[in-house]
């Protein structure tokens, strides 16, 4: 059976590539065609192609490194993964129906024929879903990673001053690293005021503040004065309509105001020494 | 319905995508930065709510007009194991996870109108809506 399919669709390379074509530009929205420009878009159709049919002469390890190698310039070329899957029915279906018309096979025997091409296209599907899932679980491990490098970073600014910028939505994992990187940062860089800047925080809701109000009291725990700083006039109503009590810390409108506040708390002051020039 | 869209509360990262969508349609209906702030403020304390005490849920935005006002609806429902005491539920600084307790009394202010039906066993219905003024 394998050597009745193969033959057809060597024969019939062309015709099945440009029917294919056809059929998925049909099935393909305009989100497809619009990122793949029509060159690109025929002649990654004719890679698929000839990579789908090169499954029966191949052996397998030449052929799973070029299953590979095009699922991983399919996902760069955003082609969705649906896409790509339904391509390959498309192509099972345009073989089927090719052997059939023509009369390749008997009557009885359509049902093998059926089978047999089955039989070849759904381990294809399953590679690609693979190396599609795995692309993505990398991405997403990666950028989780990114994300918790740039969570909650402290920053010593002046001797016993140290800043911490908050930006993007607070979750509970991130409230977690903004509580450590607190304590661990005040005992280390000895900071006596730390400035928590919520001016890119977007939503403060009874949640976020429980975890900034825990933290405050945490760092007067270990020592040092806890300030919040960059509330925007919104965020200042939302909080008092949400009637959450934020008395036992300092807060001040933005960074700047916040900056001088701990400096006077320290006693120290910034002069400018000389004219500007 | 077309005025709607739902968001549907599984995971944290749920919450963001409901208030993210509530903010698209509060500034899409003209609400001032205030209120788009105290709208998804809202949003964030009920998806939360469902987060938390339900696992799973569903909040949904409604664009609503009522004698020529245009309005905010929020529909937040769940089939958790509902409220208890829903009187003490409402009270300020009362929280059965350790939180303030200032949520639901909290998105009472925040908004216009508010209502909540819960029954134990079966879920909650909180039903909050906001007014252009």
């Amino acid at each position: 059976m394998n050597r009745i399919i193969n033959k057809y669709i060597q024969e019939q390379k062309e015709y099945i590539l440009k029917e294919w074509v056809e059929r998925m530009k049909e099935k393909s929205d305009e989100r497809v065609l619009k990122v793949v420009s029509n060159q690109v878009f025929v002649s990654t159709s004719r890679e698929f192609v000839e990579m789908v049919s090169s499954n029966l002469n191949d052996t397998n390890d030449e052929y799973s490194e070029r299953l590979h190698d095009f699922a991983e310039k399919v996902v760069k070329l955003g082609w969705p993964l649906s896409f790509v899957t339904e391509g390959i029915q498309v192509f099972a279906s345009l073989v089927f129906e090719g052997i059939k018309e023509e009369k390749l096979v008997s009557k009885e025997d359509e049902m093998k024929l059926f089978y047999g091409i089955d039989r070849w296209t759904n381990p294809m599907t399953n590679e690609v879903v693979n190396i599609y899932s795995t692309t993505w679980e990398r991405t997403v491990s990666l950028q989780k990673i990114a994300l918790q490098e740039l969570s909650a970073p402290l920053i010593p600014v002046f001797d016993g001053i140290s800043v911490m910028p908050l930006i993007g939505a607070i979750d509970t994992e991130r409230a977690k690293q903004i509580m450590e990187n607190l304590l661990n940062g005040v005992v280390k860089h000895r900071s006596e005021v730390v400035l928590i800047d919520i001016t890119g925080v977007p939503v403060v809701d009874t949640m976020v503040a429980h975890h900034i109000i825990q933290a405050a009291d945490a760092v007067r725990l270990v020592g040092a004065r806890c300030m919040l700083v960059g509330i925007r006039p919104e965020i200042a109503q939302t909080i008092v309509n949400l009637g959450i009590d934020l008395n036992q810390i300092i807060t001040k409108n933005t960074l700047k105001k916040g900056m001088e506040a701990a400096l006077e708390l320290m006693n120290k002051k910034i002069i400018q020494v000389g004219e500007k020039s | 319905m077309e005025n709607q869209s739902c968001v549907n509360i599984q995971t944290e990262w749920d919450i963001v995508a409901a208030r993210q969508l509530g903010r698209n349609v509060a500034k899409e209906l003209g609400f001032g930065i205030v209120d788009q702030a105290r709208i998804t403020t809202a949003i964030s304390e009920l998806a939360r709510n469902i987060f938390i005490y339900a696992n799973k849920g569903r909040v949904c935005i409604e664009k609503i007009y009522d004698k020529g006002h245009a309005g905010l609806r929020i529909v937040a429902i769940d089939n958790g194991p509902g409220i208890n005491d829903i009187r003490l539920a409402m009270e300020d600084g009362y929280s059965t996870s350790g939180g303030l307790g200032a949520g639901l009394p909290g998105v009472k202010r925040l908004m216009d109108e508010f209502d909540i039906v819960s029954s134990k066993g079966k879920g909650t219905e909180i039903v909050a809506t906001k007014w252009i003024r």
